[in-house]
């Protein structure tokens, strides 16, 4: 039996069906991804599984136990927000303390924790700071601190790091997957940015519309993506999908190549992002014909003109096929 | 440069300094004037503590002084009591709190002179509705504004239940601030509703209640319409208060000397309250 599973959980608001029958379930010790764009329902998820909201239908097992109506703080489980939820009239120290003085645990034990989590963040001298003297940074280090203080089997993040600068992002995405991995802790992670669950997840699961779209480890969805909505999803820029007449054809902007042989296409523009150029192309021979906002990705600086025509081509293997009537991977051609 | 730069800065702060000086400082200035060299109405041309002394010496004075810190000391912590308790449960996602914060705020919207009038029919021992609900239960009346013991608490509580909806709407304001994921945060983290209410709403609420609290205690000093209709500070000064004494000095007795003097003594225990506020609680709020 899983660590966390979760069978056919659904949630209605008013006929509206928010989450629609999802099943996953998660290892003790991994870092689980739930990933989707806005609206999808992976915040809903999350907060059935914390508590905060319940269950139209489904149930939750964490270990041996049926969680599924239990109230949050009798689930064993922290959680860290993308609004840090720092209590702002408490100290660092107070807000690390909360949650332990809220379970009665002991005294000492209390300190011995506070000090353990305070060290693993690195913010030993901001101890008696209120959050409004913190950069975001820090005030995120805090949450998560006073996730790491509660011991509890199970950690939700939602967003975490959506507040962030990107430079800051990247750091935090680093500290955070190694504290994941020293202290052995089972996350699940909500997030709508691809990199942070390609870069930290053991495994994603990728929701759409309150269903699940696909799970698997990060390199299947860049590799063997299951539908058109999980090519469009991943990967930057999106994979290309182009209308054949009997097939959906998928080639990602890396693995298109300029060639001799091919198909001949017209440059609209050029855009140049440093390590990269990425061209976009229409596509006006061959039997791609009138395929238009093709993407190409190509290594290094390239100075191209607007409306000169270039000859485009990419290899089989790369190539990925979806089904016309149902966006589905057609396995095996 | 710098003489322009004082002439703006003069013509800038002009009208805020014409209105105080006009309707705030000079007429403190004039009462203690008045206090100092008065002579009831008239004005002599000595100066003389005469009519301080006399203050020491005029039991109503300190009948009325009682009556005041009494008021305050019950109407404040009650009505604050009972908006923050209101608040709590209007803010709560039940049906009808739309129906529930409307009739909380209802006192409010009336004029005090009205209010005072409606509770006149409550509390009047012939025809009042406590009466006759006393009635029916087989327990005699009370002269609820007759009755010495009675008066001043009878009034209290028109005051609380005219104040309370009012000081709601703050608590209400500041409890839609509170973001609710601190709440989520909390509740994951196993704290008791009491315990959330105790670490988190309450010390968050303070600036509220900081506001409230100095707010409710001038209308507990300057609010006395209700005396005009109900009690005229009867029966026997038991529900007179500093300002209707002032009041009744200066335009039903004509001593304007006497009642200046009083004034600087209401005005000395509003500073002295205000200080004491701002100084020491402030400190302790968290903003």
């Amino acid at each position: 039996m899983s660590f966390l599973s979760i069978s056919n959980l659904s949630k209605d608001y008013a006929q509206h069906c928010v989450v629609n029958d999802i099943s996953f379930s998660i290892e003790q010790g991994e870092f689980i991804s739930l990933l989707g764009p806005s609206g999808c329902g992976k915040s809903t998820t999350l907060n059935m599984i914390a508590g905060l909201e319940v269950p139209s239908r489904g149930q939750i097992h964490l270990g041996q136990n049926d969680i599924t109506h239990l109230p949050p703080g009798k689930r064993g489980l922290s959680m860290v927000f993308q609004s840090y939820a720092l209590f702002p009239h408490l100290s660092v120290k107070e807000n690390i303390l909360f949650g332990l003085k809220a379970r009665r645990v002991d005294k000492q034990e209390q300190l011995k924790r506070l000090k353990h989590a305070i060290e693993l963040v690195g913010l030993e001298e901001h101890i008696n700071k209120k959050p409004s003297q913190l950069s975001g940074g820090q005030c995120q280090r805090v949450a998560l601190a006073r996730s790491i203080a509660s011991q509890a089997p199970l950690c939700l993040m939602d967003e975490p790091l959506s507040n962030l600068d990107t430079k800051l992002r990247n750091e935090m995405r680093n500290e955070l997957r190694h504290l994941q991995k020293s202290l052995g802790l089972t996350v699940v992670y909500v997030t709508h940015d691809q990199i942070e669950a390609m870069s930290m997840a053991d495994k994603i699961i990728l929701l759409n519309q309150g269903k699940v779209e696909q799970q698997g480890s990060p390199e299947s969805f860049y590799q063997t993506p299951e539908s058109t909505f999980v090519a469009r999803f991943i990967g930057h820029p999106p994979m290309n999908l182009i209308t054949s007449h009997e097939h959906i054809i998928g080639v990602r902007p890396e693995h298109i190549e300029v060639q001799n042989v091919g198909h001949k296409a017209k440059i609209k523009n050029s855009d140049y992002q440093g390590a990269a150029t990425v061209i976009n192309v229409d596509i006006i021979d061959g039997p791609f014909h009138g395929s238009k906002n093709i993407q190409l990705s190509l290594m290094g600086k390239h100075q191209l003109t607007e409306g000169s025509d270039l000859t485009i081509n990419w290899s089989e293997q790369e190539q990925h096929l979806f089904s016309k009537s149902t966006g589905k991977r057609i396995a095996g051609i | 440069m710098f003489k322009t730069y004082k002439a703006q800065a003069w013509l800038l702060l002009a009208p805020a300094l014409i209105l105080l000086v006009a309707f705030t400082y000079l007429p403190i200035g004039n009462t203690i004037w008045r206090s100092v060299f008065g002579f009831g109405v008239q004005m002599g041309n000595q100066a003389s503590p005469e009519n301080y002394a006399r203050l020491l010496d005029d039991p109503v004075f300190w009948q009325v002084l009682k009556n005041s810190a009494l008021y305050a000391l019950i109407t404040v912590p009650a009505s604050i009591f009972f908006a923050l308790s209101m608040a709590l449960w209007v803010n709560g996602k039940i049906a009808g709190t739309g129906f529930m914060r409307l009739s909380f705020f209802t006192p409010t919207m009336l004029p005090m002179i009205s209010v005072a009038n409606i509770w006149l029919l409550f509390y009047s021992s012939e025809i009042g509705l406590f009466n006759a609900v006393l009635g029916w239960f087989g327990v005699s009346g009370v002269n609820w504004l007759g009755n010495p013991d009675t008066a001043l608490y009878s009034l209290m509580t028109m005051t609380i239940w005219k104040e309370a909806g009012f000081f709601m709407i703050f608590y209400l304001a500041a409890l839609q601030t509170i973001s609710p994921d601190l709440y989520k945060a909390a509740k994951t983290e196993n704290a008791s509703s009491l315990y959330i209410f105790r670490r988190i709403t309450f010390p968050l609420l303070m600036p509220t209640t900081l506001f409230v609290f100095v707010n409710a205690l001038l209308n507990s000093f300057k609010l006395i319409d209700h005396l005009f209709i109900l009690t005229k500070g009867g029966p026997n000064n038991a529900t007179n208060l500093l300002l209707y004494y002032i009041y009744e000095n200066s335009f039903s007795f004509f001593d304007t000397a006497y009642a200046s003097a009083l004034t600087v003594i209401l005005l000395l225990i509003l500073i002295v309250m205000a200080l004491i506020q701002f100084g020491v609680i402030e400190r302790r709020v968290h903003y």
